[in-house]
């Protein structure tokens, strides 16, 4: 089922009553998320990604706005009569019941012609139980697993009822490094096998750019892109978005467009004749410099890390906004490990252009 | 763990604190359990010089063969049976209540635990006045009759303006089960705000997410509050429970504020002792020895009720 968000807003009023400092959390979000599909909400702290998802599961109302599941219309609609199912950052399984009652619990409430015998809730305990893999911790409470297995078991509770929608709120964020990579398939998995409308919410750029269908980038209360992940990435619509996404981040320099030709320093890097004469922020993706004896673009070697396939190359200009510049050279290209200067060509589409006012994107 | 060298220091802070204790708590205690073995003891007897008493279990024997006695353990019981149920769901029902609202919440909360900052005698002696049968008082051409608030009440919502079916709560000639109604009324009432109290503490510190996530699931409500804020309470509801009863045995200046020394009505008085009650009797007759072996026997019976207290709610208790 579809859900669309429409002029959704959320203000939070002052706690002091004589300011006004109200927080705008999300601002006028419109979007709509197609049927099926695995949504990631992403942006750093603070910037509305949970409050959206929230409003969504109905446990926070929207100052203003709609939201759409299919063609209802739930804003008015409470969290219990949305048919959603939810999982919590820190899961808040109930610590009091084993595995298999919190579980069962959703499906003990369901009422009138839903009314399920003990049998079938049973069964289909077992069912959810096995698609996220936890049928032998039927009979554990919650403090006897590991995060990950408490994961899944909140996962297994808000999939039991056969919701319409699936919230997932920072669900990765409470396990180590190697689980988070095999839950966040587990989640792609299961997600493929339901087929439910999916949404969550991270503050990990990679972990939303690895499942998701489509992304959608937040700063501050505002959508800043919403897309499919290789597409946000390969064209980010503001500076903001283009730091947002990548490991290692984009590197940023200081330009200037003149007579057609892009100059970082004094050296003319690259040909953009499309664009007006002004200065701007050019965004390089540390995959877009080729290393070339004679490439106009150079820079000063402090490092030169090799990690067998790739080299990566760290080095410094003066024109840079970051500290340091770090491209990823392809590990057969035999560079000279040992210089103090790197002089780069740079792959077009790799390279990024933003007005130095709005940091918009300029397009060439 | 503090440096060994320093340690002194800690005994010389902890020094006041114990030296009271061991004189006022832990001599007493001592010298209630030597006095209770000890045969024909009293406190004049010792005062007049006679230094050695015999030993042996008769202070036990004599006190359990008084007909008080088995009345007052009878009385003890059944107000800790009554009211410590009673006051427990009510505290929970009111706390839960408390902690849904918004507005007045914390104005409320003082309502609810004023009873525990007031006096019990004196609160005890409202009580009387509201369950009393004054009587008829005034001239003989004018006579005044007042039955006290409750039957009023009784009156006013019955309808029935005819004082033979007025309840006489307390005075001369009340039944036996009119006074425990009373004390039953009596004593929930008394215990409410403490019980409010902590089960409000433990009700806000409830992670309010188990809510959301209840909400979520489509809770109904009388199943948040059995399934979900009752075993999350449980730890609470066990502290409440256990010293409630044991409370609840020690029952005594409840019983003085209704009937007064009297520990009954008129016509029928220490009708409504209680095990506290007893061992101020005895002491009052200057048998310390029966007083001892009463508090020893007192002792032991909460001993055993909070074991078993203990016993049930670690099997009731979740985490």
């Amino acid at each position: 089922m579809k859900i669309v968000l429409e002029n959704l807003t959320k203000i939070f009023p002052s706690r002091n009553k004589k300011s006004n400092d109200e927080v705008i959390a999300v601002n006028n979000f419109n979007f709509e998320i197609p049927d099926g599909k695995l949504i990631g909400l992403l942006g750093p702290s603070g910037c509305g990604k949970s409050t959206t998802l929230y409003m969504i599961s109905g446990l926070q109302k929207p100052t203003g706005g709609k939201i759409y599941f299919g063609e209802d219309d739930v804003t008015e609609l409470s969290t219990e009569n949305r048919g959603i199912g939810l999982v919590f950052q820190n899961y808040a399984l109930y610590p009091h019941m084993t595995v298999k009652q919190n579980i069962l619990f959703p499906l003990q409430n369901l009422k009138g012609a839903d009314k399920m015998t003990k049998e079938a809730m049973l069964e289909r305990a077992y069912e959810v139980a096995k698609l996220v893999q936890i049928e032998t911790l039927m009979d554990r409470k919650p403090s006897e697993l590991s995060g990950g297995q408490q994961q899944r078991v909140a996962i297994a509770r808000a999939l039991v009822k056969m919701p319409r929608v699936l919230l997932l709120d920072e669900p990765l964020s409470n396990l180590d490094a190697r689980l988070r990579l095999q839950t966040r398939e587990e989640i792609r998995r299961i997600q493929k096998e339901t087929g439910i409308t999916t949404i969550f919410v991270t503050h990990d750029q990679e972990e939303a750019m690895s499942i998701s269908d489509m992304i959608v980038v937040m700063k501050l209360g505002v959508m800043q892109q919403i897309g499919a992940p290789q597409d946000v990435y390969d064209s980010p619509a503001n500076l903001f978005v283009a730091k947002f996404l990548g490991t290692p981040p984009i590197n940023v320099f200081e330009g200037r467009v003149q007579g057609g030709k892009l100059f970082i320093g004094d050296a003319a890097v690259m040909d953009v004749n499309s664009v007006e004469d002004q200065d701007v922020h050019v965004g390089i993706r540390p995959e877009g410099f080729i290393v070339d004896e004679n490439g106009p673009l150079v820079c000063n070697v402090s490092n030169v890390e090799v990690m067998g396939r790739d080299v990566s190359v760290v080095s410094t200009h003066e024109n840079s906004e970051n500290p340091i510049i770090r491209s990823i050279i392809n590990a057969d290209e035999r560079m000279n490990v040992a210089a103090e200067t790197v002089r780069y060509t740079l792959k077009p589409h790799k390279v990024f252009l933003f007005s130095k006012e709005t940091e918009e994107r300029i397009y060439f | 763990m503090v440096d060994n060298r320093q340690q002194w220091k800690a005994w010389l802070y902890l020094a006041p604190a114990i030296v009271l204790l061991l004189i006022f708590t832990v001599w007493p205690i001592i010298n209630t359990v030597v006095m209770s073995f000890m045969e024909g003891y009293s406190g004049l007897l010792k005062a007049g010089g006679q230094a050695s008493f015999s030993i042996g279990v008769n202070n036990f024997a004599r006190v359990i063969g008084q007909p008080t006695f088995q009345q007052s353990l009878k009385n003890t019981i059944l107000l800790c049976v009554l009211t410590v149920p009673i006051s427990t769901v009510l505290a929970l029902l009111i706390a839960v209540a408390l902690n849904s609202i918004k507005v007045f919440q914390k104005g409320l909360q003082t309502v609810f635990f004023l009873p525990y900052v007031t006096n019990s005698i004196a609160i005890g002696m409202v009580f009387a006045a509201m369950f009393n049968i004054i009587g008829n008082i005034g001239t003989r051409r004018e006579v005044i009759s007042s039955y006290g608030v409750i039957n009023d009440l009784i009156r006013f919502i019955s309808g029935n303006p005819n004082p033979k079916n007025y309840i006489n709560w307390i005075n001369n000639g009340s039944d036996y089960w009119a006074n425990m109604f009373v004390m039953v009324v009596y004593i929930v009432w008394n215990a409410l705000p403490f019980k409010i109290l902590v089960l409000l503490g433990g009700l806000q510190s409830i992670n309010k997410q188990y809510y959301d996530a209840a909400k979520v699931d489509s809770t109904p409500r009388w199943r948040v509050l059995t399934r979900i804020t009752v075993p999350l309470l449980s730890p609470m509801l066990a502290y409440v429970v256990i010293t409630g009863f044991i409370g609840g045995f020690k029952e005594y200046t409840s019983i003085v504020g209704i009937f007064g020394e009297n520990m009954g009505p008129a016509h029928a008085p220490g009708r409504m002792n209680t095990m506290v009650g007893l061992i101020y009797d005895s002491l009052e007759q200057n048998k310390q020895g029966e007083a001892s072996a009463a508090a020893l026997i007192l002792f032991g019976i909460i001993l055993v009720v909070t074991m078993i207290n203990l016993w049930v709610s670690k099997k009731k208790t979740h985490y």
